[in-house]
């Protein structure tokens, strides 16, 4: 199975002020196209950190930054951001959508970067929501949903533009355990019926197992990993 | 165009501060389009003055007479093509409100020196053969409904007749057009001879001179030939070319230019930091959803141009909103500066202020962007 992130060495310093405080600390780590990897830890073990890095919201101190292929911790701020577009789709906490679009707005927010035509934009909104359900709310807002509804717009908008991976922070975070483990679930699906590689970021085992694989991040370092499947 | 319902949910996310933001602008630019929109009507009078014409009055003040001897005396000067005389009548039609600006002419000498004054030969024939006779332009015609045959009374605020009247009658015999100059076409000419036959005081002297060069490029030395030659004597003059002429005229009226960019400055440099201010402050509540668009692949440059965008949008709706309601106003301006559209060159100048102004107020919180730190903003740091 192909690589489809690889970080070589990584180490991560964070200067507040004089202070300068090591987060990550020669780290290594390898996820095959496909995987399904849930990052386990305490608050403040970095975990975060090594998300936004394998998402390209952030650049390491020292050490490779390989994903689909690209050193991106190379990249220029622009290319960066163009290489997320292409690439990565983010789902968070706290679902951040914009309050004053509808989902399907929304979920087409990625898509005005590409030279999709209006109709062929539509037309994969649809899909996407499709995908996750909620067809009969494309022109909800979001404080017209739920929690849950919000998440799976989130979702939508991250599959939206096909991308090569799907990067969850905490995507569970905010939700209760039904709902959660109806996201956790569509989450499933994607990996499994579109071979998408999803990596979750959690501190809630019951989510991590839904992953097919955890890893623990600890103080910095990964410290422990286990193959569930 | 893809980009316009972001665009619009961004300008819409506060409507009541979007609104006042937008009716505030609106107000500066109903203004502008009317104070500049005066300013540039007497810009464009000066500018279409003739540059082959100066006018010569008296030295000591522009309502000082001449003598009417200084015709023949400025004719024989070399480089001079031709001379006419006008003077100042100061009347108005049935009530005090209808001003009219009429002026004593001898129209053989006034009419070839004007030739941007369309008007029939046999209407010129008939002004003057007909003593009382009057040629008025289209626009003062059209607004008192005068044709050629009538009979017209004017009430002179200066001059009174040998009987001691100051009504006097004319009869309209012609109706001149000035295509390239509204200002003109409502103006009152009629016959000098009747005038100074008729009048009680300052008999055999005029208001003015209008001199026309042979050459526009000796216009300078001719004028000072003409103020030369008046030298020392009781009526020395002083020759203008005819806008520094028009411009004094103005001037006596205060400095329209000058009252007019101070007011704009002051108003438009409150404007800047209440449309800069209101910028800032949306931007500011929008920082995690700027970060989520970054996320997304948004570059900085791509969220850069969306608030300068929005900064465009808003500025540019209100100011031809603003311009608009000023064009609707300006033709109640007509009886008074004779002019009834707001200059197309106010327009794009103010369309030209209005993107100045979206810049400024935009560009500031536009790149406060660029300097956004994604995971900072998300996290809510």
């Amino acid at each position: 199975m192909p690589m489809i992130v690889s970080l070589k060495n990584i180490v991560k310093r964070y200067t507040r002020g004089k202070q300068s405080v090591e987060v990550l600390h020669h780290l290594n780590l390898e996820i095959p196209q496909g995987e399904f990897l849930a990052l386990m830890g305490p608050s403040g073990s970095g975990k975060t950190t090594l998300l936004n890095l394998i998402g390209g919201l952030d650049r390491p101190t020292e050490g490779e930054v390989t994903v689909a292929g690209e050193r991106i911790d190379r990249l220029s701020g622009g290319a960066l951001a163009r290489w997320r577009a292409r690439h990565v789709g983010f789902v968070f906490q706290f679902y951040n959508l914009m309050p004053m679009l509808t989902a399907e707005r929304n979920i087409e927010l990625p898509l005005l970067l590409t030279q999709l035509s209006r109709a062929e934009r539509r037309q994969n909104v649809a899909a996407a929501l499709e995908i996750v359900g909620l067809a009969d709310r494309a022109r909800h807002k979001p404080s017209e949903l739920s929690g849950g509804q919000q998440q799976r717009v989130a979702i939508a908008r991250a599959l939206v533009a096909d991308p090569t991976l799907l990067v969850c922070d905490e995507p569970t975070g905010d939700l209760d355990r039904t709902t959660a483990d109806e996201i956790l679930g569509l989450l499933q699906t994607l990996n499994r019926a579109q071979h998408k590689t999803v990596i979750v970021v959690t501190h809630d085992q019951k989510a991590a197992d839904f992953a097919s694989r955890q890893l623990h991040v600890d103080k910095g370092t990964l410290t422990d990993a286990a193959s569930l499947s | 165009m893809k980009f316009l319902p972001l665009l619009w949910a961004g300008l819409w996310r506060k409507r009541t501060r979007t609104i006042f933001t937008l009716l505030s602008i609106v107000v500066a630019f109903v203004l502008f389009g009317m104070l500049q929109g005066v300013n540039a009507v007497f810009n464009n009078a000066l500018n279409a003055s003739a540059v082959d014409r100066l006018n010569v009055v008296s030295r000591i003040s522009f309502t000082e007479s001449l003598p009417f001897s200084y015709l023949a005396q400025i004719q024989s000067l070399p480089g001079v093509a031709g001379v006419a005389h006008q003077s100042w009548f100061g009347t108005y039609y049935q009530d005090p409100k209808n001003f009219v600006f009429s002026f004593p002419v001898d129209p053989v000498l006034f009419f070839p020196l004007y030739p941007e004054l369309q008007l029939p030969q046999d209407q010129l024939a008939a002004l003057v053969s007909t003593r009382t006779g009057a040629v008025v332009g289209r626009e003062l015609a059209k607004k008192y409904g005068w044709k050629i045959g009538d009979r017209v009374p004017l009430h002179s605020v200066i001059w009174t007749q040998a009987n001691g009247s100051s009504d006097w009658n004319f009869d309209i015999v012609g109706i001149y057009d000035a295509p390239n100059d509204p200002n003109q076409a409502v103006s009152f000419f009629f016959n000098y001879s009747y005038f100074d036959e008729a009048r009680s005081f300052s008999k055999g002297t005029v208001g003015w001179y209008i001199v026309k060069v042979k050459d526009p490029k000796a216009a300078m030395q001719v004028a000072a030939a003409i103020d030369k030659r008046f030298a020392n004597s009781a009526d020395e003059t002083k020759t203008q070319t005819e806008k520094e002429f028009a411009q004094s005229f103005i001037k006596q009226q205060g400095d329209i230019s000058f009252i007019v960019t101070s007011i704009l400055g002051a108003v438009f440099f409150t404007l800047l930091f209440l449309t800069g201010n209101t910028m800032m402050q949306s931007v500011r509540e929008r920082v995690p959803e700027l970060a989520v668009l970054k996320t997304l692949g948004f570059t900085d440059g791509a969220v850069v141009a969306l608030i300068l965008a929005e900064a465009l949008v808003l500025s540019l709706v209100a100011a031809l909103l603003g311009l608009a309601i000023a064009a609707g106003i300006f033709p109640a301006l007509k009886s008074i500066i004779g002019e009834a559209r707001l200059p197309a060159n106010v327009v794009s100048l103010g369309i030209g202020v209005a993107v100045l102004l979206a810049l400024c107020t935009g560009l500031p919180p536009a790149w406060r962007t660029t300097r956004l730190n994604i995971i900072d903003a998300l996290a809510g740091r």
